[in-house]
């Protein structure tokens, strides 16, 4: 009887959204009359950031900064439709919808300032600082301000835009069965270090390296905070949380914050984040869904961890000290046998 | 049931109410007096989101009656930010990124407050324990750790 080290590796590929009946999220985009910027949703934010990203896909498009554009989440019956804040779709999703949305009231925008300045939309541009300029001549401008207001008071012209942003339904082939569930996937790698002590069925885990393939990191700050807390999450459900431990009995589940575990401030792994991008073909910006596929890898990772340490294959969730014993009982039953 | 008056400082200002008997000191926070910022997690003293300060001690809202804090001293994160500066330690969750749904912060920056209150120079295991008692479904942990011990070094390089 002893601790015994183990080390795993998993890597995981990881669908953006889903396609049960098609998947469609739709935005809508207006300016005031003083050239700030509303964008309408239904998608929520629930902390994973998901009004600031947006903030920064409409800024970007429209080429206003980003403090002048506010996401309005507020109202799901009133608002234009979402499938939900879900299934790493978000930015994906949203994003897409919100840049068809922000193209539709730029192009308005600069019809209205091409009036103004009595030239053509097309040699339009802007300086993604509050200005509309003419192309090679930026002597030749006018402020969003004053565009917003002309269109309001004077060309009686709304700057707004429609986005509309669905992935159709797959059907499965008939010939092969093949479908296209997802057009765009994550990609991660989880390499974990266990101990397990096969005295007590305990498993710690030391460490968690971990490799992410995001597409694009629209806000790599926030990024990494969802990166780092799905990696904790990911141990979590490992080796900690279930509503019914002896599933398919609902007995003996946990009914509050003192039953049901998770890792504390005290039993985190030493945790390392690596952020590859590889940009989506149909991604805004070329981001993907990386949100959920941030909690998957280091689950099979400390698995393989496990068996590596001591040599039993531990497939039921979470990987509690009950199952580690029963598993390295029925290991001893097979050698003495 | 009967009504009690409660009366106490909250964030130095006087207040006083009438509160059902039995009621929380969270219930008369949030509902009696608009302090939203302790949060309800559990109301049962298991998840740290309602933390207070009762005459410097930390307190679980959720399991203090509103009518045993008569005259007293009751400190809430809303009454951190000195006018528009913040605090020292909601300035560095900002900046560490340690907080994302935010339902947890409140209670988190109050127990860290307390905690340099009484140690400015905590090292980590020291700010683990400190926030042992508050539950984060989302960061981690890790970078509530580090905005703890951010906020304690810029506190001792302006205090130097
Ligand atoms: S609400 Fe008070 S501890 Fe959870
Ligand atoms: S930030 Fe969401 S619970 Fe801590």
């Amino acid at each position: 009887m002893a601790v015994k080290r183990g080390r795993g590796v998993a890597a995981v590929n990881y669908p953006t959204g889903m396609n049960l009946g098609g998947d469609p999220t739709q935005a809508l985009v207006h300016s005031t009359p003083t050239g700030s910027f509303m964008v309408t949703l239904s998608s929520v934010d629930l902390g994973q950031g998901l009004k600031q990203i947006m903030a920064q896909i409409c800024a970007e498009t429209i080429g206003v900064p980003t403090e002048s554009v506010t996401v309005d989440t507020a109202d799901t019956d009133t608002g234009p439709h979402c499938m939900g804040t879900f299934a790493s779709r978000g930015t994906h999703r949203a994003g897409n919808a919100v840049i068809q949305a922000a193209r539709e009231a730029r192009q308005v925008m600069l019809e209205v300032a091409a009036e103004e300045l009595e030239v053509n939309a097309s040699d339009l541009d802007t300086d993604g600082s509050g200005n509309i300029h003419v192309k090679g001549a930026p002597s030749r401008s006018i402020s969003i301000f004053d565009t917003a207001l002309a269109a309001h008071f004077k060309h009686g012209r709304s700057i707004s835009g429609r986005g509309m942003f669905l992935v159709p339904r797959s059907y499965p082939e008939t010939e092969t069965g093949a479908m296209k569930p997802s057009t765009c996937y994550a990609h991660a790698c989880t390499v974990a270090e266990v101990e397990v002590d096969e005295e007590t069925g305990e498993v710690v885990v030391l460490s968690v390296k971990n490799v992410f393939e995001i597409g694009r990191a629209l806000n790599p700050k926030m990024v990494e905070q969802q990166l780092v807390g799905g990696s904790w999450m990911g141990i979590s459900h490992a080796l900690y949380e279930t509503t019914e431990p002896y599933y398919p009995d609902r007995h003996h589940g946990a009914r509050d914050y003192n039953e049901y575990l998770m890792p504390g401030p005290g039993d985190l792994a030493e945790t390392e984040i690596a952020v590859l991008e590889r940009p989506s073909g149909d991604g805004p910006f070329g981001a993907k869904g990386p949100g959920e596929m941030c909690a998957n890898p280091q689950i099979p990772a400390v698995a393989n961890a496990i068996f590596d340490a001591v040599g039993v294959r531990v497939d039921t969730l979470p990987i509690t000290p009950e199952r580690v014993l029963r598993a390295l009982k029925q290991r001893d039953a097979g050698a003495a046998a | 049931m009967a009504k009690v008056p409660v009366q106490f400082t909250l964030n130095g200002s006087e207040r006083a109410e009438f509160v059902e008997s039995g009621s929380t000191l969270l219930a008369a926070l949030r509902d009696k007096m608009g302090d939203t910022s302790p949060k309800g997690g559990c109301l049962q003293g298991t998840c740290g989101a309602c933390t207070v300060m009762v005459d410097g001690e930390l307190r679980l809202s959720c399991l203090t009656l509103a009518e045993t804090c008569n005259d007293a001293q009751i400190r809430t994160t809303a009454g951190l930010a000195n006018g528009e500066v913040l605090h020292p330690l909601q300035r560095a969750f900002e900046d560490a990124f340690a907080a994302q749904c935010g339902f947890c912060t409140p209670g988190m920056i109050m127990a860290a407050a307390a905690l340099l209150e009484r140690n400015p120079n905590p090292d980590r295991a020291d700010v683990v324990e400190a926030i042992s008692g508050n539950v984060c479904r989302c960061t981690g942990y890790e970078p509530i750790i580090q905005a703890v011990l951010l906020a304690a070094r810029a506190n001792s390089t302006s205090a130097a």
